[in-house]
């Protein structure tokens, strides 16, 4: 979004991004880091850490309710469906049996709740987290492709109204960081 | 008392001894590594001598196949009175194989099993293969493969619809989601080690591929997340979803008024036979995998070891619904119940059913023993034993309940033939040729989740302390 900004307006870095050794650092740096009021902060690490996500103030994902719409769709879905195929457009009288059998509908309905809401889940979750995403300025340290390794980073972001190169790269450094390095856009 | 020491509360309670999940020493960094190596190294040559011999079983499915579709399925061996023969029982072994994977992949991780980790990706792709082969031969055995889009409901200029009151059709709705659902949870799981992959080979090539499979994850706490809560909401949505494949397939018989069909005791049995099956297939490709990808750090003798008490559990359960359907044809009194329970046992196909007893309830048996259940080289012969035994319970099922069923002129016999055999092997080829390619390509243990495991990283709710 930052490279749609108008170029006058737009800081000069993305930001600055603090590299650790060890998920403690990490975890410790993420809390100061909040406390400090910095709020455009991200955390990458090279597997989940609640601790981490939770820091930082993620507290509750969207996920769960766009899940459920997405069942709910697939099962309402499903079983009007086969009421409308099998009731009100092409009813099969079979020995006198009522057309609106809905205990056979059961099983389709069931299989229609459960795709509805796994596929909810999936692209839900790639919506919210914005992917895919071909381009993200993070990627412009070369260290950082030892964050689906075995490296943690804390990226604060130049937007950031707390933001200042000097102050903040003071308290980076202060937290146990191993590296302090500019982020390019 | 001694428990006065601790506050008045009881001592805690000492957990019993486990051998570690992972072999000791293994950090972040060396499973990345030790995973991604797998990958991204040259291609042994081992490799290439499996992946011919399975493509070339490959070859035998499409000569099958074609031949099937210039002829028709007249080129089996079904006919009246059998109209289901290896058709509808590889379709059910290949499913039932299937249901292993997921099990590992969302039940086991619901209950906190951490041993499924070093499991569960390959597990998953077997899954997905598996149900590919399966879905071909509901497909093969329509007569007009070519129109298979029958049945799926879609507004047609014929104005038909499905009946959505048989089976049939719930199997189509319940394969095809099984299918779509443990694809993407296959996916979604890939991504953070795609990502992996993507910043560790050197090719560029592959970075690009490797990049586009991974969508730009970069491994952000609020990705993260998000992340967790749609794998642990898919692992809850899969889990019923696995139960419900095979309670649907065994509907496709239990539904249908035939001796030996017509019994409540099918779902139950059938999942259990399907989790049976699959965990035999799972140590048939584990077993071979480990040693030859040198993934004996991870894969370990733990895992073996678990597999097999699951594989003799579900092996029992199995067990107990044979003695169960005997009990029901007794206990009915229905003179066609009783003549086809005493028809699979001293019958024409007696041998199948004796040979169905041995391979199912009798050889595994010896995984009492902790000994058998820690050898790979045993492990792996009961495995395919196992695999014998549960195709062999499908031809039962399908075969012995339909050749005699209720007008003794309308008997008949069963045998596959050639082209019957032809598919069944092609569609092991099937099968190999794309678990071959999968283990090239794609990291066969899921890497970011053995982070979670090694001793010392912050997983969270996964970590075991280490002992």
């Amino acid at each position: 979004m930052s490279a749609l900004q108008h170029p006058a307006r737009r800081p000069p870095i993305y930001g600055l991004m603090a590299e650790f050794r060890s998920s403690d650092d990490l975890i410790a740096a993420s809390h100061r880091i909040y406390e400090a009021g910095y709020r455009r902060v991200d955390a990458f690490t090279p597997y989940p850490i609640e601790e981490v996500s939770e820091a930082l103030g993620h507290h509750r994902s969207k996920l769960p309710g766009i899940v459920l719409g997405g069942g709910l769709l697939g099962g309402l879905g499903g079983y009007f469906l086969q009421y409308w195929s099998q009731v009100l457009v092409y009813p099969m009288n079979i020995g006198g049996r009522p057309v609106h059998s809905w205990p056979a509908f059961i099983v389709p309905t069931f299989e229609c709740t459960i795709l509805g809401a796994a596929l909810a889940a999936v692209f839900g979750m790639f919506f919210l987290n914005g992917l895919p995403q071909p381009y993200h300025p993070v990627f412009n340290v070369p260290r950082f492709a030892m964050a689906s390794r075995d490296r943690y980073f804390l990226v604060v972001e130049a937007r950031d109204p707390k933001f200042d190169p000097d102050e903040t790269r003071r308290l980076l450094t202060g937290l146990n960081a191993s590296e302090v390095s500019e982020v390019e856009h | 008392m001694a428990t006065l020491e601790n506050g008045g509360l009881p001592a805690p309670l000492e957990k019993p001894y486990r051998p570690p999940i992972v072999a000791p020493g293994h950090t972040t960094a060396s499973v990345t590594d030790k995973i991604s190596e797998v990958v991204l190294q040259r291609t042994p040559k081992w490799w290439f001598f499996g992946f011919a011999a399975s493509f070339s079983l490959l070859m035998v499915f499409l000569v099958s196949v074609t031949w099937l579709f210039v002829k028709g399925v007249g080129i089996w061996g079904v006919n009246w009175p059998i109209g289901w023969g290896f058709a509808i029982i590889c379709f059910v072994w290949w499913i039932g194989i299937g249901h292993a994977g997921t099990l590992i992949s969302a039940i086991l991780l619901l209950l906190r099993q951490e041993w499924r980790t070093s499991i569960n990706r390959f597990a998953e792709a077997m899954t997905l293969f598996a149900v590919a082969c399966a879905g071909l031969y509901p497909v093969l055995h329509l007569g007009r493969p070519w129109l298979f889009y029958w049945l799926l409901p879609y507004p047609n200029t014929m104005n038909l619809w499905p009946q959505f009151r048989s089976p049939l059709i719930w199997d189509v709705f319940a394969v095809s989601t099984y299918a779509t659902v443990s694809a993407l949870f296959w996916y979604v799981g890939l991504v953070p080690d795609l990502a992996t992959l993507r910043d560790r080979s050197s090719n560029r090539l592959a970075k690009v591929i490797y990049g586009f499979g991974a969508m730009g994850w970069r491994g952000s706490a609020a990705h993260w997340h998000n992340y967790e809560t749609a794998y642990l909401l898919l692992a809850g949505l899969a889990t019923p979803l696995v139960l419900s494949v095979h309670t649907v397939v065994s509907f496709d018989f239990a539904i249908g008024i035939v001796p030996g069909w017509h019994a409540t005791i099918f779902p139950p049995y059938f999942v259990a036979g399907a989790i049976y099956a699959g965990f035999a297939m799972v140590l048939t490709l584990a077993i071979p995998l480990r040693h030859l990808f040198k993934l004996e750090d991870f894969i370990t003798t733990r895992h073996l070891q678990n597999m097999g008490k699951v594989m003799l559990a579900t092996g029992m359960i199995v067990v107990y619904g044979y003695m169960t359907e005997l009990f029901f044809a007794w206990y009915s009194g229905n003179v066609y119940e009783m003549f086809m329970a005493w028809n699979r046992i001293f019958g024409p196909y007696r041998f199948h059913w004796y040979t169905l007893i041995l391979c199912n309830a009798v050889v595994p048996q010896l995984l009492w023993l902790r000994r058998i259940r820690t050898s790979p080289l045993w492990l792996f012969a009961i495995s395919m034993v196992v695999s014998v035994g549960m195709w062999l319970e499908r031809f039962i099922i399908v075969i012995t309940s339909l050749h005699r069923d209720f007008l003794p002129g309308s008997w008949g016999m069963y045998h596959g033939t050639i082209w019957d055999w032809g598919t069944f092997i092609g569609t092991i080829g099937l099968f190999l040729t794309l678990f071959f390619l999968f283990i090239r390509f794609l990291p066969t243990i899921s890497i970011f989740e053995m982070r979670t495991i090694v001793p010392g990283s912050h997983g969270g709710e996964y970590t075991e302390v280490p002992r």
